[in-house]
């Protein structure tokens, strides 16, 4: 069985990149193909990147409060590009009344701060079987 | 009896000695410490008397005695507006400096009106166009009479225009004003991650801000070596102390480099570390850096003003170390952090906020942060004596530990070509990418224990804590005024200044006083950056992980 692909990205502006690449190692450790994208991303950038690369999941990180605009946006394009069956989730500071928000919008699940690797493996291997 | 007899008879019968207990970074430690551990130290070389080299004890003579630390507190959220307000509820309940976060476009020379900007305008601080926003930024507080940090690194010659220009308006000399920009580029390069320039043109603006500072703005600190955001990225406090005094020795070697006298700037330079949870390991970093700064400035790079050896810093306590599971437990991480900066010789001191793991923080929890570090000065009797803690064997054995281990990554960076060269081969980025990854993985399983999220969790939690909402109309009034500004300012002052501007930076020319044309002629930041990126391109980074 192929392996699942997953592509970690940095929406924004901002710099903090400790999660994302702690979260882009530890999936590759447990033995998904993993694309990290770089900092300061655009949703048109990291779309057009999750669509070429062919993945199953795209997992967003953002720190700068940007959330609500960067991640609507994203899902918007997957689904204007033919990606709307690539799964989306994130983590990042992003307070409880936002993450509600972000999920009834779709997003598969926002991992906050203190989460562990091993959630977000099992989460990801249970959802992409 | 010695040491090593006791251990055997007295310590090896309980079995602890085959587990290890290591610092929060991973330093093996002994059981027990002892005169034997300190042998080779000293008095005089090693720690001196407090505001003697090599300022070990502190860098003034009477430390909190004759003056408390500044209690800083770093804030910014919202329009100029929203800052100017919550500075003044900071200054009304004791502050006694300001330090201004900025919002991701500012901090990245974008405009409010830039297609990236969206979504992020006064989201994580405040958002500042032009030398219009910092006017209103500071109505009503007269910059003579306060000193104000600002952490800005790519574009920071732009917002000490900024600035510097409020500063006149309101009738004070450049000679009057006091404070300090962050303007550490190559901790940007390394951890921190907002850039705008390749490296190399950046250290022009450096050595150009030393060199304009050192002759017209006197009183300011023309770069904070900063350690803070290396630590966040994921460093061990090994790490930290290294890499942050050898951006530290590129500055000063970039100055002397640019025909600088290093006494004419050095004293200017003043640091800014981290304070995390293990408080010996902490308290024993600060005194590694203010002896590693001293003997370095005055034996490597002969600096002969005692000012240039000393190390000046500031600290704010982790905000990696707080966690979102039950918040009210990151006041009490928040205190033992800050005790350890007052413990290590701090000048000036942010306390975090315990809600800083959700979002921005709320008046009530940035009141109880400042709280904590006015019950530390005035109620727990720490600040009556100076170093209180020199001499305690444990404490001398680890920072002369810390001292050797960073020299040992001097040796290392030096063996590479240098700060630069480090930071292109991305030896940095690997090393702390490596120690962030190694402490999850300790969490993970467990051997690292984080109150609230891998031990004593609570499963009852409700997580009912107010939260600070940045209003999205926040965005929308930003770019109105912009708007309006683009509008009413002189067009052909603009085209003239940033023409010159530009010029300049082709040339050889002092940059600053092109860009305080540009900042009087009210130009925007992101017209500012952007002349500049005409000329020297901008930095793109090889994403590893």
């Amino acid at each position: 069985m192929k392996k699942p692909r997953i592509l970690i990205a940095k929406p924004g502006l901002d710099g903090h990149d400790r999660g994302a690449k702690v979260v882009a190692r530890g999936l590759a450790d447990a033995g998904f193909e993993v694309i990290y994208t770089g900092l300061h991303q655009t949703p048109e950038q990291i779309t057009e990147a999750a669509i070429q690369e062919d993945v199953d999941a795209v997992g967003l990180s953002i720190l700068s409060g940007a959330h609500m605009t960067l991640f609507p946006r994203v899902m918007e394009l997957l689904r204007e590009k033919g990606g709307q069956n690539i799964m989306v989730f994130g983590g990042g500071i992003i307070p409880m009344d936002d993450a509600v928000e972000l999920k009834r919008m779709g997003v598969a699940e926002i991992f906050g701060p203190g989460t562990s690797i091993s959630e977000i493996v099992s989460f990801l291997k249970r959802r992409l079987g | 009896m010695g040491k090593k007899e006791w251990y055997r008879k007295h310590y090896e019968p309980s079995g602890l000695d085959k587990e290890k207990f290591t610092t929060l970074s991973g330093t093996e430690l002994e059981p027990l410490y002892t005169p034997e551990d300190v042998e080779d130290l000293d008095y005089e070389h090693d720690l001196g008397y407090p505001g003697c080299y090599p300022y070990t004890r502190g860098i003034r003579p009477t430390m909190y005695r004759g003056r408390l630390w500044t209690m800083r507190q770093f804030s910014g959220f919202g329009t100029a507006e929203d800052t100017n307000r919550r500075y003044k509820f900071l200054l009304e309940r004791g502050q006694t400096g300001l330090s201004v976060a900025f919002d991701m476009p500012t901090i990245m020379g974008r405009d409010s009106d830039d297609p990236l900007s969206e979504g992020e305008v006064g989201r994580c601080g405040v958002a500042i166009d032009s030398l219009q926003d910092m006017e209103i930024l500071f109505e009503g507080i007269p910059l003579r009479e306060i000193t104000t940090s600002m952490t800005i690194n790519g574009p920071a010659a732009v917002l000490l225009a900024f600035y510097l220009c409020v500063g006149e308006k309101q009738g004070a000399s450049f000679r009057e004003l006091g404070g300090t920009i962050q303007n550490d580029i190559l901790k940007e390069y390394i951890a921190q991650k907002s850039w705008i320039f390749p490296p190399r043109p950046s250290m022009r603006i450096i050595t150009d801000i030393l060199a304009f500072c050192s002759a017209e703005v006197p009183r300011w600190n023309t770069i904070s070596i900063s350690g803070y955001h290396i630590r966040e990225a994921g460093s061990t406090a090994v790490q930290e102390l290294a890499f942050t005094l050898a951006d530290g020795f590129a500055y000063v070697e970039a100055g002397i480099a640019a025909g600088l006298d290093v006494d004419s700037f050095a004293p200017r330079l003043s640091f800014f570390f981290n304070s995390h949870l293990d408080f010996f390991e902490e308290i024993a970093k600060f005194r590694a850096a203010r002896r590693i700064w001293a003997r370095h400035m005055k034996e490597k790079y002969g600096a002969k003003d005692p000012r240039s050896w000393m190390m000046r810093f500031h600290t704010q306590t982790a905000g990696c170390s707080l966690t979102a599971q039950q918040p009210e437990n990151n006041i009490v991480r928040t205190a033992f952090e800050a005790l350890a900066a007052v413990l290590g010789g701090t000048q000036s001191l942010h306390t975090n906020s315990l809600d800083e793991t959700l979002a921005l923080p709320t008046e009530k929890a940035v009141q109880i942060a400042l709280r904590t570090q006015q019950i530390i000065a005035h109620e727990t009797g720490v600040t009556n004596v100076i170093d209180p803690l020199g001499g305690s064997y444990f404490i001398e054995a680890l920072t002369e530990r810390m001292e050797r281990e960073a020299e040992e990554y001097f040796r290392r960076i030096e063996e590479q070509g240098g700060v630069l060269a480090c930071i292109e081969n991305g030896f940095f980025q690997r090393e702390i990418a490596d120690a962030a990854y190694r402490y999850q993985m300790e969490i993970e399983r467990g051997e690292r224990i984080v109150v609230g999220v891998n031990r004593f969790q609570d499963p009852e939690e409700n997580l009912d804590i107010e939260i600070l909402k940045i209003d999205p109309e926040v965005e929308r009034r930003q770019r109105e005024r912009l708007a309006r500004l683009r509008a009413e300012r002189s067009a052909a002052e603009v085209e003239r200044t940033l023409e010159a501007l530009k010029e300049g930076a082709r040339g050889d020319a002092n940059l600053m006083p092109l860009i305080i044309d540009c900042a009087r002629a009210y130009c925007t930041e992101g017209e500012i950056i952007g002349a500049l990126k005409e000329v020297f391109g901008e930095y793109r980074e090889k994403p590893i992980y």
